[in-house]
């Protein structure tokens, strides 16, 4: 107990001195998941959308595929965007192993799935006669995906709250394409674990305490938006 | 009299299995037709085809004359609005329901607020405008499902069993209601229904679907009391179907051997001939005892035993044999008052008008 009291009065002494590692570390994580969280919903919502709606052939592989995808492991994904960002990889001309953007593409890799998943079942979610419905009144079929969008906010903000919880979250990936640079590719999880090897628990667990501050925080309020609406 | 929309050569097919099959079929400019037919019998697929939700597998549809083609599906689908069975809101407010359609029109914000509230007022809405639309009741669901449909003017409503989720109450007050709206308007509407009250009364024409073919379109009042096969027959209510040959025949009138009885009927047939008499339930009047004196020639008195009694909702259907079996619909006081019980001696009078006859030729 002294370990866990002793962590949280030191993760209150780094917020609430101004640390600049710790800032940077909290800054660079919130940039990089929320950029692969963004990504993932440029990405997820369309693809989701075109699954829920489409009847091409193939689609009930292209569902499992994502299905699965919802369950990809860190490592595995961080192992693959290291090949491929390798410098005589498939992508290694373009050289961002080792920097953000390389974490950014691997956390990508990890949340679209979660998201076109999700979004794929909210819009499915929505009973099929609204679809005609929508365009029984007039809507042309941008207006009607629209239409559906909306009224399936509700689960889609659980996709976004899914896909950023999903990254945030995660070390493997980010520790293997990152390599938890110290001023350049450290973030929350991966000083937390190098902590942790060093025996700085304490330091480990302000790090963890405030990742956990940060997941909580963006949850609370993507959770109100989610619960308004449903006022 | 000038069409809104005709189908031509429409069928719709799953695989091998034809759902909708229909020649040809036209709604006339403010009429109301009423199609009605069976579970299954491809009604919300022709309302489907009708609003050009649905591509049929051949065929085509014309719009004021014209053949719709897919490039200007949408100007056309715009020119039309669908209520279905599920009033089908959207989450949010009442009054942005029934805006809905004139958004998808970009109509600008004023003529909006100005059109949406002339029909929620018309619906008797308009003091539900700000509720969420999820709270609503099924009635008031409906009643702004209809409001937004009709607020965008369209030449052709189609309404998709609109009252069958509906309790019996609040569907004579909303059947009332659009009865009398559509009537002034004067709105071209095509309303599909499993219903024959719903049919008859808000239906100009009615059309009976089933297996996917239109059997029989024609004014309310025709189908109901003439129809043309024993299958569009037994499915408008009549009830009581027997062949018979007739004796006689003068002008209008036949004489025709039912079971051994005697039947007048108001309609020419050739002696000889063999006829299928349909006779609606709600036709014949029962009378205790055995008949009285002889009747003035256009009614029929048929001395009957009652064989069975079954309650049907609010009424009771009295089945008696008088030679054959005939079905007559009567109140529950009228079962007391003429202390009607299985076996009963009575006496069972119709029209000469009331029956018609299905000629086999």
């Amino acid at each position: 107990m002294g370990l866990v009291s002793e962590g949280l009065l030191e993760a209150v002494r780094l917020l609430l001195t101004g640390d600049a590692e710790v800032w940077r570390i909290a800054w660079l994580s919130l940039q990089v998941s929320g950029s692969a969280t963004l990504l993932s919903l440029c990405a997820g919502i369309p693809l989701g959308t075109l699954l829920a709606l489409a009847r091409f052939p193939g689609r009930a592989l292209a569902v499992s595929v994502v299905n699965t995808g919802m369950g990809l492991p860190p490592v595995v994904v961080g192992l693959f965007v290291t090949v491929v960002l390798w410098r005589n990889g498939l992508l290694g001309a373009l050289e961002i192993l080792y920097t953000p953007l390389a974490m950014v593409l691997a956390q990508f890799i990890i949340a679209a799935p979660i998201v076109t998943g999700l979004t794929l079942a909210a819009i499915q979610q929505v009973p099929e006669p609204f679809r005609l419905q929508m365009l029984g009144l007039g809507a042309s079929r941008s207006q009607m995906i629209g239409m559906l969008l909306r009224e399936a906010r509700l689960p889609m903000l659980a996709a976004v709250m899914a896909g950023f919880g999903g990254v945030i979250s995660e070390v493997g990936a980010s520790l293997m394409v990152g390599g938890n640079i110290k001023g350049g590719t450290r973030v929350l999880t991966t000083a937390t674990v190098l902590e942790t090897s060093k025996g700085n628990f304490e330091v480990a667990i302000a790090l963890s305490t405030i990742l956990l501050l940060i997941t909580f925080l963006v949850n609370w309020a993507l959770t109100w938006i989610q619960q308004r609406a449903r006022a | 009299m000038r069409t809104v929309v005709e189908l031509e050569g429409i069928r719709v097919a799953h695989g091998e299995r034809t759902v909708l099959d229909v020649p040809v079929l036209g709604v006339r400019q403010g009429e109301l037709l009423a199609v009605m037919g069976p579970n299954g019998s491809g009604k919300s697929t022709l309302l489907r085809v009708i609003g050009l939700l649905q591509a049929p597998t051949a065929g085509a549809v014309r719009f004021r004359g014209a053949l719709v083609t897919a490039h200007d599906g949408l100007v056309v689908r715009r020119r039309m609005a669908s209520v279905f069975q599920d009033p089908l809101l959207a989450a949010a407010t009442v009054f942005d329901n029934v805006a809905l359609g004139l958004r998808f029109r970009r109509i600008d914000g004023r003529r909006i607020r100005a059109r949406v509230d002339v029909w929620l007022d018309r619906f008797s809405i308009a003091h539900l405008g700000l509720r969420q639309a999820r709270t609503l009741s099924g009635g008031e669901a409906q009643r702004a499902a209809l409001a937004r449909a009709l607020v965008v003017e369209p030449e052709l409503l189609l309404l998709d069993e609109p009252f069958s989720a509906l309790d019996q109450p609040t569907r004579e007050d909303l059947m009332n209601d659009l009865g009398r709206i559509l009537g002034e308007e004067r709105t071209t509407t095509v309303l599909v229904t499993h219903d024959r009250a719903e049919a008859m009364v808000l239906g100009d024409r009615v059309g009976v679907l089933m297996n996917g073919r239109l059997l029989q379109v024609d004014e309310a009042a025709q189908v109901f009391r003439g129809p043309i096969s024993e299958e569009v027959a037994r499915f408008v209510g009549v009830e009581t179907i027997l062949d018979c040959r007739v004796l006689e025949s003068a002008g209008d009138l036949s004489i025709l051997d039912a079971g051994g009885q005697r039947v007048q009927v108001a309609q020419p047939a050739d002696p000889g001939e063999w006829v299928r008499l349909c006779l609606r339930p709600e036709d014949v009047t029962l009378f205790p005892g055995a008949p009285k004196g002889a009747g003035a020639s256009p009614f029929n008195r048929l001395p009957a035993r009652v064989e069975r009694i079954v309650r049907a909702g609010a009424h009771v259907r009295v089945v008696v044999d008088c030679g054959f079996q005939l079905v007559a619909m009567v109140t529950h006081r009228e079962v007391e008052d003429l202390g009607l019980h299985e076996g009963a001696l009575v006496t069972a009078h119709f029209k000469a008008t009331a029956p018609h006859l299905l000629r086999h030729g």
